[in-house]
């Protein structure tokens, strides 16, 4: 469904993003993980066209969407959501949401009433005339969940949802994203919450310094040397083997 | 109907039937008042409901009024006529700054500069061209006839004024309620968060300034006609721009009645100060009054109601609606 091939992003001399690549495939939940820094959300915003990237390509369904506005690849059935969660703070939740609603219908009644179905699905049913400036943080990552989902996606992208939730909140929303797969939307997650990638992701990707270091199930991941190094520092495997 | 709607067409009626018992000056007044309402709507569409605040707006003011006054006096066309080309010049000026700073990226701060600096172009293009005649101005031949956009009794030029700043309402209301108007909020909210969620954000500023301006275009080509002389400072002066600004932000920016309250506001307290200054021997040489009570107003809503003087209507609603409670 989406295959990136051979990204690079540089910011001046920092390569952010140095030939990585990922597959995801229709209904899939994927992850991708990586230390702080690792270049995970750089690559995101290359792909949903917020970058342009310096070499590689982007397709989305067949189609070549390399470096393309956002809008238009919102239009191909593509939305990211933000890791630092950016709520229309002067506008109700249901206004939000309708925002993303609007992407499909022009008609203001039809935008309201899928609002209000994408926050029942996210567990939002009763916020719906609360600020935007008003939420927690569990809520805001939320509304950044339904905004996306109201614009009709077949993939979405996560950026570190559960990110600042507390155990039950993530619990809470590990549901929420298990259901959004069940209606038959693909997902690719960044994600820092070990929790959250192995109860959900099938499949993960390990970036580390912007390269693509491992691929595989959580479990192969978790005992992967090369990952278990990039997390805790040069020589962790050995000591931890021992 | 619903209250605020009955509330409307109450307010609605008092506008119509006020010329009919006022006196001309009131009337004049009244007059001023909704024309200011109006071009204040038309700098609140985008800068208050898209956030693309500008410092320039009287740029689509000038070309408006000089458009029609261009068409008019130079090559004798009628005075209505010149109305809708000068709207389109207007729009057609929002289009080609929107274009050229949105394509530069430019935001906050940098397209509130830019939107000046184009005004001040605009100003000194028109005091220097010879088809503006320069600094000398144009002046309108004076004959008072309906057909030439011109009236003898002030009551007419008062219906047009009422007219535009009803057309003004019904634009901003809508906005508030269809689709075009939700996505200018959002980018003026979050304008990453816009662009994520499919908004085309240039296309959209784009389509945002090309009306403000052929609105604001409008509002030229009657001033113009109402004082029958325009010069390089009275269509591109940057004290309209303030003025369009200031109306909207004392009201309340990005609300449907923020423009109409700040311009009744501004209006009375001119009024009453130069009243003041006529009577009080110690404020005679206070001049002008109003700019200090402006000033001290501007403050008192930028520390203590950031929303305008429509924040103050809101909250308390807000409280005795069961609804929301």
């Amino acid at each position: 469904m989406l295959e990136v091939q051979d990204i690079s992003k540089s910011f001046g001399g920092l390569r952010a993003v140095d030939c990585a690549s990922l597959t995801v495939r229709q209904g899939e939940i994927v992850g991708l993980i990586g230390p702080n820094g690792a270049g995970k959300t750089t690559l995101f915003a290359t792909i949903a066209g917020f970058h342009r990237p310096d070499s590689g390509a982007v397709t989305f369904e067949g189609k070549d969407i390399t470096a393309f506005a956002p809008h238009r690849i919102c239009a191909a059935g593509m939305v990211r959501t933000f890791q630092i969660t950016q709520p229309f703070a002067k506008i109700s939740v249901r206004e939000n949401i309708m925002i993303g609603a609007y992407f499909r219908t022009a008609d203001r009644r039809v935008a309201a009433r899928q609002a209000e179905a994408v926050a029942g699905q996210v567990g939002m049913a009763g916020q719906l005339d609360q600020m935007g400036a008003d939420l927690t943080v569990a809520s805001r990552k939320r509304l950044e969940l339904a905004r996306a989902l109201a614009t009709g996606p077949r993939l979405l992208l996560l950026d570190e949802v559960m990110a600042g939730l507390n155990p039950t909140e993530v619990g809470e929303i590990i549901e929420v994203i298990k259901d959004i797969r069940g209606t038959g939307v693909t997902i690719l997650l960044i994600e820092h919450v070990m929790q959250a990638v192995t109860s959900l992701a099938e499949r993960v990707y390990v970036l580390n310094q912007g390269r693509m270091i491992a691929e595989g199930s959580p479990a192969q991941i978790a005992e992967n040397p090369r990952v278990v190094e990039a997390y805790l520092g040069h020589g962790a495997a050995k000591v931890l083997g021992a | 109907m619903t209250r605020s709607g009955l509330l409307c067409a109450a307010a609605f009626a008092a506008a119509v039937g006020f010329p009919l018992l006022a006196p001309n000056y009131l009337i004049n007044v009244a007059m001023l008042a909704l024309f200011t309402a109006f071009i204040g709507q038309s700098w609140n569409i985008a800068g208050g409901f898209a956030g693309q605040t500008s410092f320039g707006h009287v740029v689509f003011f000038g070309t408006g009024a000089y458009t029609s006054t261009i068409l008019q006096v130079t090559y004798g066309w009628n005075a209505w006529l010149t109305w809708p080309v000068a709207m389109a010049a207007g729009g057609a000026v929002g289009w080609m700054i929107a274009v050229l700073s949105f394509r530069a990226g430019l935001r906050g701060s940098y397209f509130a500069l830019i939107t000046l600096a184009f005004a001040e172009v605009f100003r000194i293009l028109a005091n220097s061209v010879p088809f503006t005649r320069g600094g000398l101005g144009m002046l309108i031949k004076a004959d008072q006839r309906p057909e030439n956009f011109q009236f003898k009794d002030p009551i007419w030029i008062y219906y047009i004024a009422l007219m535009l700043c009803v057309v003004s309402l019904v634009i901003a209301w809508q906005l508030t309620r269809n689709r075009f108007g939700a996505r200018l909020v959002a980018i003026r909210e979050n304008e990453d968060a816009a662009r994520a969620l499919g908004i085309d954000v240039f296309a959209e500023k784009v389509k945002v300034l090309t009306l403000s301006g052929a609105m604001c275009a409008a509002g030229g080509t009657f001033y113009a006609q109402k004082y029958l002389y325009i010069d390089p400072n009275i269509a591109f002066g940057v004290d309209k721009s303030v003025e369009m600004l200031l109306v909207s932000m004392v009201g309340g920016a990005g609300t449907i009645f923020g423009p109409l309250v700040g311009a009744f506001a501004l209006t009375g307290i001119n009024e009453v100060t130069r009243w003041l200054a006529s009577v009080v021997p110690a404020l005679k040489n206070v001049q002008p009054l109003s700019l200090i009570v402006y000033g001290i107003m501007l403050v008192l809503i930028v520390a203590r109601l950031p929303n305008g003087l429509m924040g103050l209507y809101r909250r308390p609603l807000v409280r005795a609606n069961p609804r929301h409670v």
